[in-house]
């Protein structure tokens, strides 16, 4: 490929043999760093896992236990003894409503911007990314508290849609802008109206941008911590907020954080390899394209 | 009617698709920094009855270590991590840059950290940070090193968040910069190749102007995200020990939902809007500046 990549041959005096041996050192050295990289960024996971099917005496043991004999007994227990089917319950209806409301503002939204460029709307979008989500979590609490809706869906849908709804349409609006403009306006010759238009020839040709971009909105609001942290009650409390209070009230239960860990983190990395093209374009705001 | 309504929608479209959007974006987004701004210069326990003080929570923050601490802590963070995801986050993608078998698979194993749930990330942070059974000091032995306290120590507990953070983040930055490596054209190279440029300089000055403005994005989205980062932080150490990890974010959310001081936590906020919007803007400048 380029000149980095492979050896460059630009050195005319070395006999083809050692340039042969020198060139394969070298890409050998290159797939060794890039195992010891990826081996570092999935450590933590595998580390999760491990720790997991690990029972708490091999968990607790001052040198690390490699090798055991694997144990599901942590998974019962959590799934048993702390309701975690409940809150599994809560984090998705909460996913689902956030998301499914942000499509609902959001598709129009970034087809306006994407047809008639309104950059003063994307451009409050991207401000309302940069501000620190606590700055909309002290007035909403106080509003919530009077309103008699905390530890409501209401009160969570309403904040997650903070993460997702600028999510959907960032993406949204690179997706629209490649829909060919000719099939608009042969549609508007035909008499379609506007909305007609969108919904019957412009959303159907976008449906694997509104896919990525529903499940992308899925999975961070199936993340979000802070604002579920303080607005959620027994009633709707998410997965990762019952398994932070797993940490701060119980004793020191490896096993059972482990497990904890694993079926939060499961959904998302299932999710991601569905739409794996598009999550670095949804988290930068659009500026790297999948 | 219904032609009627259409021809209406027709003619309005411009600003009818939108409307739903703005509704929600000053409902909640617009509306909340607003009332922030006006809770920020009272003195207002959460439930409690709000009394006006004018600028008296931004004089006691001038005025309180806490705050000094939170905002030395959120830029120490921040210049720590960023930094280090940038140099890394250039490595990774020149390394990766080119044709191998298992590419898709090592493309899904790199967006792993940025998209698992923080909360289960941290935790398992912390399991490996813990300093009598974690497997962090086991590592360090094994390389002859004396065992650490890791977040459990004052001086250590940012270094290790920043650890947390960069192994989380440097693969986001790794894909910007690959997405823009693999848009340099290969001419170039192999035309500074006939003009006798060695790898290092090819590096120097084809790669590196090549893939400028992507590095430029890389470091505002990290910065901006840095200097808010909240969840690591607050399920690892919660700000501890003692404050020595407690950012402005963190102290902001303590004083609002731990201490319900509303009015202070809200002028928290609004230095730290401003620090944010700060580093931003002047981020920014760099981006126009001629290579």
């Amino acid at each position: 490929m380029s000149a980095l990549s492979t050896g460059t041959p630009r050195r005319a005096q070395a006999t083809p043999a050692g340039d042969r041996r020198r060139r394969r050192l070298r890409q050998i050295l290159i797939y060794l760093l890039m195992a010891v990289v990826l081996a570092i960024m999935l450590f933590p996971f595998y580390w999760m896992i491990l720790t997991s099917l690990r029972s708490q005496v091999d968990n607790t043991s001052p040198v690390p236990v490699w090798f055991f004999k694997p144990t599901l007994q942590n998974y019962v227990n959590v799934i048993r003894q702390n309701n975690f089917l409940a809150y599994t319950w809560h984090s998705l209806v909460i996913a689902t409503l956030a998301t499914s409301v942000g499509l609902v503002l959001g598709l129009p939204a970034a087809y306006s911007i994407a047809r008639y460029k309104q950059n003063g709307l994307a451009f409050a979008i991207l401000m309302a990314r940069l501000t620190p989500y606590i700055t909309y979590l002290v007035p909403w609490y106080m509003a919530f508290r009077v309103l008699h809706l905390i530890d409501t869906y209401v009160a969570l849908t309403a904040t997650h849609l903070i993460v997702g709804m600028p999510l959907i349409i960032w993406i949204m609006i690179s997706f629209f802008e490649e829909v060919p403009r000719d099939l608009e306006e042969a549609a508007y010759v035909d008499g379609a109206s506007r909305f007609g238009t969108f919904t019957r020839i412009v959303l159907p040709l976008s449906t694997p941008g509104i896919v990525a971009a529903s499940i992308l909105s899925f999975i961070f609001s199936w993340n979000q911590f802070l604002f579920s942290l303080v607005l959620s009650g027994p009633n709707t409390k998410p997965v990762p907020v019952a398994v932070f209070n797993f940490i701060s009230y119980g004793q020191i239960n490896f096993g059972g954080l482990g497990a904890a860990a694993v079926l939060i983190t499961l959904p998302v990395v299932i999710l991601t390899l569905a739409i794996q093209r598009y999550i670095v374009s949804g988290l930068t705001m659009g500026a790297v394209k999948g | 009617m219904t032609e009627r309504a259409s021809r209406f929608f027709d003619r309005n479209a411009q600003w009818l698709f939108p409307l739903p959007a703005v509704i929600a974006i000053v409902i909640l987004f617009v509306g909340p920094v607003l009332a922030n701004a006006y809770i920020s210069v009272h003195d207002w326990y959460i439930g409690g009855t709000p009394k006006y003080i004018g600028l008296g929570n931004f004089v006691r923050a001038l005025n309180d270590h806490r705050f000094w601490s939170g905002l030395k802590n959120t830029f120490y963070f921040t210049l720590v991590a960023v930094p280090l995801e940038l140099v890394l986050g250039l490595g990774i993608a020149v390394l990766f840059n080119r044709d191998f078998r298992g590419k898709g698979l090592v493309r899904t194993v790199i967006l792993l950290p940025m998209v698992a749930t923080p909360v289960a990330i941290a935790l398992i942070w912390a399991l490996m940070f813990n300093p009598s059974l974690g497997v962090m000091n086991y590592f360090l032995e094994s390389l002859g090193l004396p065992r650490s306290l890791w977040v459990a120590s004052a001086q250590l507990a940012i270094p290790s968040l920043t650890l947390v953070d960069i192994w989380e983040w440097t693969p986001m930055v790794a894909l910007i910069l690959l997405a823009a490596l693999q848009g340099v054209p290969t001419e170039l190279y192999e035309a500074a190749i006939i003009d006798g440029a060695g790898p290092v300089q090819a590096f120097r000055f084809i790669t590196l102007p090549s893939i400028r403005s992507a590095a430029v994005i890389a470091l505002i989205l990290r910065s901006i995200d840095a200097l808010k980062t909240f969840d690591i932080i607050y399920v690892i150490t919660q700000g501890g020990p003692g404050i020595a990890s407690e950012t402005l974010n963190v102290f902001a959310f303590k004083t609002g939902f731990e201490f319900f001081r509303a009015g202070y936590a809200a002028s928290l906020l609004i230095f730290l809007l401003v620090a944010v919007l700060g580093v931003s803007i002047l981020l920014n400048m760099t981006r126009r500046r001629p290579a």
